[in-house]
């Protein structure tokens, strides 16, 4: 049981992070507000007005200015926080990589939305997951409670040493960003002592002058590549490592970098990111009830992606369905073709199906999560399946 | 505080000697950057004032006060000419590779 003092308040996705925000004392805030990122950035205005969090508040007059500020706020050793979404994301996607390269443990919360054309501001997984290959970490959170877990989380995973990297931190646009439930706020002296002052040596100091993110030449690049790529690796046990001591102290974990419902002897499961993964849960009980086995992953973590897990689970299981609130067009859903990648081992017979789903908004209904478990059992009892399939879609 | 130019750089010799990321410490002169030169300030010491305006700006800090009169490390001087433009006395001189070098 947590020994933690709290205290519960309704609160939206949005308000939740701008709480957990608050508890996690930045030095800078540099944000420019977008929807349905926006109430995380007026929420945390109302807080810096009422001197409520003691930082530098900048209103900035674009993303890309906002990962800039934040970068030089981070290679001062202050720990900073933004936060975006779908087009703002994309403006800034080359400091992303400038923030990553430079390992500066930046948090940002990017609220999922669709990426125009056709203009749309509801919730899909297109923005971030364009973004897979910026050296950013990737977490999905599910709900509001899990929103403020995970952002005074991603603080301590982004600063550990071994790390030293920025956290993106998602959460489904209206659905988790603007949905509103009981979200209970952990108190500032025990987030403290979970989150000491960030440290750090890889900043400006007029005792110690340095020169940073310098030029590599072609003789050096691949050595500071190889030292990102293994931040990454040790990002897997550093993020599995700090849910953990979370879950002990703010009696709350979620699994790391995956989270597994009713998998232990089940056939048939779905892999799925963000929100969805509530619904899922219904459907898995439901079906359970009726005697079919089948389970849920929720993948949390992206980027490091947890190759060892399915690599593990494509032993285990007979088929697998990967919901994709994402389409990379020319080929298949980006998160299906990380989760098969790994599944298929030498000797592996799992079968697999992608399920495009959610895009832009869209609901994805318990009936459509039946549909695809029933699809999972039509392939492995031998059916045809088109591999990738558009899930409500009116006509093809 | 000027950074102290470090000339015997050693580049890293194992996984351990890496800088932590693209950072490390700065006036750090790796290579001989005299070639990129096509102008080399020369300093008229009749003029000079020692104002230091020249030491403090100049991007590499290849212009030393501790010796009588200034002097410009040539083997690091890139020939860029802020010295030349920012000094107040007009005692700097950008010369043309190749002409004059006896004077210095």
């Amino acid at each position: 049981m947590s020994s933690a003092k709290t205290n519960k308040r309704f609160l939206s996705g949005d308000e939740a992070v701008a709480f957990a925000v608050k508890l996690s004392r930045p030095d800078v805030i540099a944000a420019y507000p977008i929807t349905p990122q926006t109430v995380i950035v007026e929420k945390i205005s109302e807080f810096v007005a009422a001197k409520e969090i003691d930082c530098q508040f900048l209103h900035v007059e674009s993303e890309h200015s906002a990962m800039a500020a934040s970068m030089g706020a981070s290679l001062m050793g202050s720990r900073a926080f933004t936060a975006t979404s779908s087009q703002g994301l994309l403006y800034m996607c080359e400091m992303l990589h400038y923030v990553s390269g430079s390992r500066y443990p930046i948090v940002m919360v990017n609220a999922n939305r669709t990426v125009a054309a056709p203009w749309n501001i509801f919730g899909d997984h297109r923005d971030s997951l364009s973004q897979r290959d910026s050296g950013w970490i990737q977490i999905y959170v599910e709900n509001p409670q899990e929103a403020l877990d995970v952002t005074i989380q991603a603080f301590k995973i982004a600063e550990n040493p071994q790390v030293s990297l920025p956290v993106m931190v998602n959460l489904d646009g209206f659905v988790i960003t603007h949905t509103y439930e009981l979200v209970e706020i952990p108190d500032q002296e025990t987030v403290d002592k979970f989150l000491p002052p960030y440290q750090t040596t890889n900043k400006l100091d007029f005792d110690n002058p340095k020169s940073l993110s310098f030029t590599a030449s072609p003789e050096w690049q691949t050595e500071f590549r190889y030292q990102q790529y293994e931040a990454m690796e040790a990002a897997k046990k550093i993020i599995n490592q700090v849910d953990e001591e979370y879950g002990k102290i703010f009696g709350r974990s979620y699994g790391g970098l995956v989270q597994e419902y009713r998998c232990d002897d089940a056939d048939y499961v779905l892999v799925a990111m963000g929100s969805v993964a509530g619904t899922t849960r219904l459907v898995v009980d439901k079906l359970r009830a009726e005697g079919k086995k089948v389970g849920l992953v929720k993948l949390r973590s992206y980027r490091p992606f947890p190759k060892e897990y399915f690599q593990d689970l494509g032993k285990k299981v007979k088929a697998v369905g990967v919901i994709d609130r994402d389409i990379s067009f020319g080929y298949e859903g980006a998160v299906y073709t990380e989760v098969k990648a790994a599944l298929f081992q030498p000797g592996s017979q799992v079968k697999t199906l992608n399920f495009i789903a959610g895009l832009s908004g869209r609901d994805i209904t318990k009936e459509n999560l039946t549909e695809m478990f029933t699809k999972l059992e039509a392939i492995d009892k031998g059916e045809k399946e088109d591999e990738v399939q558009f899930i409500g879609l009116r006509w093809a | 505080m000027k950074p102290k130019v470090v000339k015997d750089y050693k580049f890293p010799q194992s996984k351990e000697e890496m800088p932590f990321g693209p950072g490390s410490e700065a006036g750090v002169l790796i290579e001989v950057n005299s070639g990129w030169r096509t102008f080399r300030p020369v300093i008229d010491h009749e003029k000079c004032i020692k104002c230091l305006i020249c030491w403090v700006i100049c991007p590499d800090g290849v212009i030393s006060k501790d010796t009588p009169q200034l002097e410009i490390d040539y083997d690091y001087c890139k020939g860029c000419g802020l010295c030349a433009h920012e000094c107040p006395k007009k005692a700097i001189t950008m010369v043309k590779e190749g002409e004059n070098n006896e004077q210095c």
